[in-house]
């Protein structure tokens, strides 16, 4: 590769990643940039930015708790005029800064001292970070929930024994939703309140039934995140076994839905049993899992959509009609192009049931890996770690799916394309309208049929509603759910085919 | 039982938040009228990770 | 340190207070340092303070004795004393004596000589020769016999008016000098034989702003000498600078120094002169930090941010913030009213400064790099990182931990 590569260390120094995210596209758009990123320089992060040619001889031995900065520039001059740029960025006032400069706490304990009535963390610091913040937390009394993933699972198990020691909540790592007394945590939707109370160890999962049963007309009592790991067997389901106890006595909650990937056979186990002994319905949606019939006060779904239904009451949502599109000729393959796994998961659940060849980069049981592909219709999760290194999560950041959403476009053998619209705190201000945007810049003639569904509710800051309109103005079809998006393009593929 | 109610507590309660890291979570929360209040973090031990081992092992 | 009860009780000549300290041995602040590597104040004070005691018979014969080792060095903190600046303790200066009622010890320290050309500034010339002879043969006695006739004054309870009256104790004395003046004239008055002399000594008190600054460092040192040796106690029991080295000592790790390059100040300088001129920083009287007050109670001397150009008013209360930081807790006596009577960071601890990257903030007198020049500024300067870090791998081994 060509081009100036300059590295600077700053030691010790911690800024938001999202915000260093910002900063590193100011920066790429600087002449004679090519490239730039700003990253704390963990093992990991040193070896994306290698393989970014961004990595010079200087930045080799930042630790973990340093920043690490890397310019590709085409000459020197634009190399240290980057560089300057920077030091400008990162050296700015932070937000409280002004006249009479109020006080931060630097740390947790000063936090504490200072408002002692505190009964919450949320924790989101750099992973190797996380667990030693999270453990101070735990032993100030605090509850917790760490949205930081890249936590060791060793620190995970540790944490929730000392949280269940302490008898407080750990939810997390990896947790990045929950709903507590009302209250939306970090990516989380304002849904009505009502007697559904969620446990969930993924974040879109809760988001998608928690919407669902709301525009429903029905409430969520509680949405209590567990982090995705929580039901693999070395963590046991701990926080999930914590939560269960605590919905069952919660008097806000009458019926408790419980959602996951399939967990390791012996925590599915334990699980189902301590389900069978609330005093309370319980829906159990292990996505994608074997179907089950119903025994006693449990009844099992496999779907997000199902689920929903179930704490409904078990009345169905009905059919999604819509004005049928025609495939474009030739055009048969359907590409999905996920922001949350759990609808990506959801969605090749819908195609498997109707016996059809799915791939993606987080296959359900019975789907195929990308590697083995072919023929199959292809389900990507953007936010899986493969897509994140280095770049920001797709509901951060809608920006990055631009890539894959024009390769699809223009792909001669994609007909139809299954994108999710999640809002709510925490998400894009206006991800269907920057979904629009991107269609319209890259789409042809003879571009495949585009479906969509999102993930929201009418009192969210984006308005479920606006949102809708604004995909159905460009022609995009928008079902009433995940699920119903993906049995939207079953149909217009059977309609094709006669 | 003591422990339950720790948790039973926090559910019927008004969250007082404590926001280490991403300061977008403290703006939305701050923006909803929860409590928040965001702590100014940096790593420990200026990133060290000898002394950083050393702190977790003296207990602080 | 709480249960601390410091009393200024007395004033006597360092021979009877230090019964260690002998013939051509002269203290010094900060941590122990040879001739060669001391800064042009410190060698001043050194000179002046050998002629001043008769073991040469001018400045320049002092330093070469100096230089060929025929006096013995040692820092003010190894013999329960300290000193401000050059810290300057020998066999006949008059010690002012802080007893610690609540453990029975007692700390020493010389009495402050007033602005301008002194010897804490490195001054050493005729006219700084003849303030000292004055107070030991004048002031220190006649204080001595006014505080012994009136039981001594209890520092606590006139540390916490000060602190309302908006001082902090380290740049900013002048309420609690008064309070002592206070305190001291009728008994001097009463004790006093010399009208003309007692008319004298009271003048000086009552000109000098920083008169209080001494007592405050022997309060300081009678308050944390017991809280040394403690087994495992990552408190620090000592701050203090020498012109070329930071020394801390911590708790767990008894008499041990922690020693590092002292920082530069960050001030603002007196008209006339700029940081080209500044000495680096030095003196004992760091120990009032170490006690929560100076730099740690900024909140309560707004004035003194402005002067010291560590910003606005609303600035002082921050630093005091951050210093809770690095504190273990507030004292409850000591408080300050306008951040709603919160008490001043209480008891350093290494493992919160390592932690949190903030290292003590003190605030300083900045002194001329030439000797004998005086004050040219004051500033905010950090204890330097290195010190507690090294104190941190210190304590781990002590305990035996990796």
């Amino acid at each position: 590769m060509t081009g100036v590569v300059i590295n600077r260390v700053r030691g010790g120094f911690y800024m938001d990643s999202v915000a260093l995210m910002r900063f590193s596209r100011t920066i790429v758009s600087l002449d004679g940039v090519e490239d730039a990123a700003l990253m704390m320089g963990t093992p990991a992060n040193k070896e994306i930015m290698e393989n970014a040619g961004l990595l010079a001889s200087d930045g080799v031995t930042a630790e973990a708790g340093d920043l690490l900065i890397g310019v590709r520039t085409t000459d020197q001059a634009a190399g240290d005029a980057a560089l300057v740029e920077i030091d400008r960025l990162l050296d700015q006032p932070s937000r409280s800064a002004g006249e009479g400069e109020s006080w931060s706490p630097r740390t947790i304990r000063a936090a504490v001292q200072a408002y002692p009535s505190s009964n919450f963390a949320l924790i989101s610091v750099p992973g190797d970070f996380a667990a030693a913040e999270a453990r101070k937390a735990l032993r100030r009394g605090l509850h917790v929930m760490i949205f930081s993933d890249n936590v060791a699972i060793e620190d995970e198990v540790s944490l929730k024994q000392e949280a269940r020691e302490r008898g407080l909540l750990m939810m997390g790592p990896d947790c990045g939703t929950a709903i507590i007394n009302g209250t939306p945590i970090a990516f989380a939707n304002n849904v009505r309140r009502g007697g559904v109370g969620i446990v969930g160890a993924s974040g879109t999962g809760i988001q998608e039934v928690s919407c669902l049963i709301s525009r429903r007309g029905g409430g969520i009592s509680q949405a209590i995140g567990v982090g995705g790991r929580d039901l693999k067997q070395e963590v046991g389901g701990i926080s999930t076994l914590m939560a269960l106890d605590a919905l069952d006595v919660d008097p806000a909650t009458d019926h408790i839905v419980v959602i996951s990937k399939p967990p390791a056979a012996e925590v599915a186990t334990t699980v189902i049993a301590r389900a069978e002994a609330c005093t309370k319905p319980v829906t159990i949606c292990f996505i994608g899992g074997d179907a089950r019939p119903s025994s006693g006060n449990v009844t099992y779904a496999n779907t997000l959509k199902s689920a929903a239904e179930a704490a409904r009451g078990g009345r169905a949502f009905g059919f999604f009609s819509f004005v049928e599109s025609a495939l474009p000729s030739g055009r048969h393959r359907v590409r999905g192009l996920y922001s949350g796994g759990t609808l990506a998961a959801e969605a090749q659940i819908v195609f498997l049931q109707s016996d059809l060849s799915v791939a993606s980069n987080v296959p359900v049981p019975g789907a195929l890996s990308l590697s083995d592909a072919e023929d199959a219709h292809v389900f990507l999760d953007l936010g899986d770690d493969d897509y994140t290194r280095g770049r920001p999560h797709p509901m951060i950041d809608p920006a990055v799916r631009f890539e894959p959403l024009a390769e699809a476009l223009h792909d001669p053998a994609v007909g139809i394309i299954l994108v999710d619209v999640v809002i709510g705190h925490g998400a894009h201000p206006d991800p269907a309208g920057q979904l629009v945007d991107m269609i319209s810049a890259t789409a042809g003639d003879n571009r495949p049929v585009i479906i969509a569904s999102v993930t929201g509710t009418d009192e969210d800051p984006q308005s479920h509603a606006a949102q809708v309109s604004i995909l159905r103005n460009a022609g995009v079809i928008v079902a009433p759910s995940n699920a119903d998006a993906a049995l939207a393009a079953l149909n217009v593929l059977g309609e094709s085919s006669g | 039982m003591a422990k339950e109610s720790k948790i039973t507590d926090l559910l019927a309660a008004d969250l007082t938040v404590i926001n280490v890291g991403l300061e977008g979570f403290a703006i939305d929360l701050h923006a909803q009228n929860v409590d928040v209040v965001h702590v100014d973090w940096s790593p420990p031990a200026g990133g060290n990770v000898k002394l950083a081992a050393l702190l977790s092992k003296l207990g602080s | 340190m709480l249960a601390a009860d410091p009393v200024l009780v007395d004033v006597i000549p360092a021979s009877v207070a230090i019964p260690d300290l002998g013939d051509r041995m002269i203290l010094h602040a900060g941590p122990p340092i040879d001739w060669p590597r001391m800064c042009g104040p410190m060698r001043g004070a050194i000179a002046g303070i050998a002629v001043f005691e008769g073991w040469a018979d001018d400045l320049e014969t002092a330093e070469q004795m100096a230089a060929d080792g025929a006096f013995t060095f040692a820092p003010n903190h190894h013999y329960d004393a300290v000193g401000p600046m050059t810290g300057m303790t020998t066999i006949s200066q008059p010690l002012m004596v802080v007893e610690n009622r609540a453990f029975g010890n007692r700390a020493y320290c010389a009495i402050n000589e007033g602005l301008g050309k002194v010897m804490r500034f490195g001054g050493n010339d005729a006219e700084v020769l003849a303030r000292l002879g004055w107070l030991r043969d004048v002031l220190g006695p006649a204080m001595g016999t006014a505080l012994r006739d009136m039981g001594g004054i209890e520092l606590k309870p006139l540390i916490a008016r000060g602190l309302s009256m908006g001082d902090e104790m380290h740049q900013r004395n002048v309420a609690c000098s008064g309070l002592v003046l206070r305190a001291l004239a009728p008994v001097m008055a009463k004790t006093s034989r010399d009208t003309a002399a007692l008319a004298e000594a009271l003048g000086f008190i009552g000109a000098n702003d920083q008169f209080h600054l001494n007592i405050a460092m022997a309060m300081g040192k009678a308050i944390m000498d017991p809280v040394r040796n403690i087994e495992g106690s990552t408190v620090v029991t000592a701050m203090s600078r020498n012109g070329t080295d930071f020394g801390i000592r911590v708790s767990g790790t008894g008499d041990q120094w922690f020693i590092a390059p002292v920082e530069m100040p960050q001030g603002l300088y007196f008209a006339g002169f700029t940081e080209q001129d500044a000495n680096p920083d030095m003196g004992d009287s760091t120990i009032v930090e170490t006690i929560g007050l100076g730099g740690f109670a900024m909140g309560a001397s707004p004035a003194v941010a402005g002067f010291v150009g560590a910003g606005s008013a609303a600035d002082a209360a921050l630093f005091t913030r951050t210093m809770g930081e690095i504190a273990v807790g507030e004292n409850p006596e000591w408080t300050i009213p306008a951040l709603d009577y919160l008490g001043v960071p209480t008891g350093i601890d290494i493992r919160l400064v390592v932690e949190t990257g903030i290292a003590p903030t003190i605030n300083t007198g900045i002194a001329h790099r030439e000797p004998g020049i005086g004050q040219v500024g004051a500033g905010v300067v950090k204890a330097p990182m290195a010190c507690f870090e090294q104190a941190l791998v210190g304590i781990a081994k002590e305990l035996g931990i990796e």
